[in-house]
């Protein structure tokens, strides 16, 4: 199986999903999909299927977990036992609760904990099907989710991921090119503030190849970003509608 | 928690290029390497920076390979805050930390494939050898990733597997021991951002009042090999190329303590 090294680049210079070296792969956002949540948002990304969602700020439980001058932010990212090739364990792994922190803290500084103090927010992200690039798509609606809980925030944060597949310098990598890629770097920023809030790398890169795919990157989020705020002014622009008739 | 008037004392130092301990912003604490110190490990080393001690023990086994690599060794990364260590660390499974820790040290030894795994298959999807890197942290004063992968890089290359022979599908241990074949060496640098200073090696204090954490890991050819943001803070794009530049440099100097 190894052996056999697929191509992911052809000689026209189109990937194995017939993209472009810097196109995004097909994205569709909604908002408000969940009643019960306070905030929610879901995502497809190629075959990634994502929803989140945001219950709070609330009472804290366990209490002693409570902080006197702000909200805690609590995130849980999940992959559902379907969601994969080979069934997965539904107890959370360890990658599992690696991205429930890197994810948190990709959120935290976007959100004025301080206006809640003694309170939890809580965010649920679950992975209904994983087709690479999980944790960003993940971070897109669970910003999305937290905005449609009302919760203000400084900015939305949104991530994309770059990548080294064949040699080159790709955007958005699918389940593929993350498996046989050479390379993965995840980012996260607040497109308006222009700062990152996460980055992750695996695989090998030069420090040159490095910022290509850093630059990369920051061009999907904010392509993405576009397609974040048109989710979130639908949703309520339905609802302003249906007041309206 | 610490104080505010600690937090505002760090943070003024740092506008003057400044520490609480007198090192310059890019300045490691001092790092000593001691390896091979558990002689029941098949490798070990205890590495302080500073007053951060970290032991790493690395236990050799034979076991299965992973279904998609049959013709590999297996890798494993394990990290424990243990109680003693901090007054902070308590008893019982890995906290997120933890598990961060011991993913981002097993993410540099990974990708920048330091161990050839390939020689470690004994018979091809069937029996391997599985490398369990156990790193055991003994006094938490900062930095503990990168006294970490130093401790498990370290270890690594003084691991020792012992010799055998194949009857049939039996493996007899034989009489001596073979290196384990580590061919790359990572070395990973850490930043903490405080009031938009980036610093190297955060001592416990540092750590305490800083905005984000960034950890940046090189290959021997100084080829990035991991990365690792943490911490609920922001860098612009221009703070982490800085800590690149900066971090390529370090690395090489740590290098030259284990090789």
């Amino acid at each position: 199986m190894k052996n056999e090294k697929r191509e992911l680049i052809d000689k026209d210079g189109l990937r194995v999903d017939g993209r472009k070296k810097d196109e995004l792969r097909p994205i569709k956002i909604m908002v408000g999909v969940l009643s019960n949540a306070d905030g929610s948002a879901y995502i497809e990304q190629g075959k990634n299927k994502i929803i989140a969602a945001v219950y709070g700020p609330r009472e804290v439980h366990p209490r002693h977990l409570a902080l006197p001058d702000r909200a805690i932010l609590r995130c849980r990212y999940h992959m559902a036992p379907f969601s994969v090739e080979e069934r997965k364990s539904p107890a959370p792994s360890r990658r599992e609760l690696e991205l429930s922190k890197v994810i948190r803290e990709a959120l935290e500084p976007t959100v004025f904990l301080e206006q809640y103090p003694r309170t939890a927010i809580d965010l649920f992200i679950e992975v209904l099907q994983a087709d690479g690039g999980t944790r960003c798509a993940g971070i897109t609606i669970g910003s999305l989710a937290l905005a449609d809980a009302g919760i203000p925030m400084r900015d939305l944060v949104v991530a994309c991921a770059a990548g080294k597949v064949d040699g080159q310098i790709v955007l958005d990598l699918n389940d593929i090119e993350d498996k046989e890629g050479e390379a993965d770097v995840p980012v996260a920023m607040m497109p308006n503030l222009n700062l990152i809030t996460l980055l992750q790398m695996d695989g090998l890169l030069t420090p040159e190849e490095f910022e290509e795919a850093l630059n990369l990157s920051i061009e999907g989020c904010r392509r993405i970003y576009a397609l974040q705020k048109k989710a979130l002014k639908e949703k309520y622009i339905s609802i302003r509608e249906e007041v309206e008739t | 928690m610490v104080s505010r008037i600690r937090q505002r004392q760090i943070a003024k130092l740092l506008t003057s290029g400044k520490r609480l301990d007198g090192r310059s912003l890019t300045e490691y604490r001092e790092i000593k390497v001691e390896p091979g110190i558990i002689e029941r490990a098949e490798g070990s080393a205890l590495v302080h920076i500073g007053r951060t001690k970290v032991l790493a023990g690395v236990k050799v086994e034979i076991g299965e390979p992973f279904s998609d690599r049959p013709n590999e060794g297996v890798l494993t990364v394990n990290s424990e805050f243990v109680p003693l260590a901090s007054p902070e660390f308590e008893a019982g499974p890995p906290g997120e930390e933890s598990i961060e820790l011991a993913r981002v040290v097993d993410r540099g030894i990974r990708e920048s494939k330091a161990i050839d795994l390939e020689k470690l298959c004994i018979i091809p999807g069937k029996k391997v050898f599985v490398v369990f890197i156990d790193i055991y942290v003994l006094n938490h004063d900062g930095n503990l990733i990168d006294a970490s992968a130093l401790a498990a890089m370290a270890a690594l290359i003084n691991t020792k597997i012992f010799n055998y022979e194949l009857e049939g599908e039996e493996v007899k241990i034989k009489l001596g021991y073979t290196q384990l074949p580590v061919v790359n060496y990572p070395i990973s640098v850490t930043f903490a951002k405080i009031n938009d200073k980036m610093i190297v090696d955060p001592g416990l204090d540092e750590e305490e009042v800083m905005d984000a954490r960034f950890t940046v890991t090189f290959d021997k050819n100084g080829n990035i090999c991991a990365m690792q943001k943490g911490g609920g803070g922001t860098f612009t794009k221009e703070q982490i190329l800085e800590a690149i530049r900066i971090g390529r440099e370090k690395a090489e100097e740590i290098r030259r303590l284990i090789i």
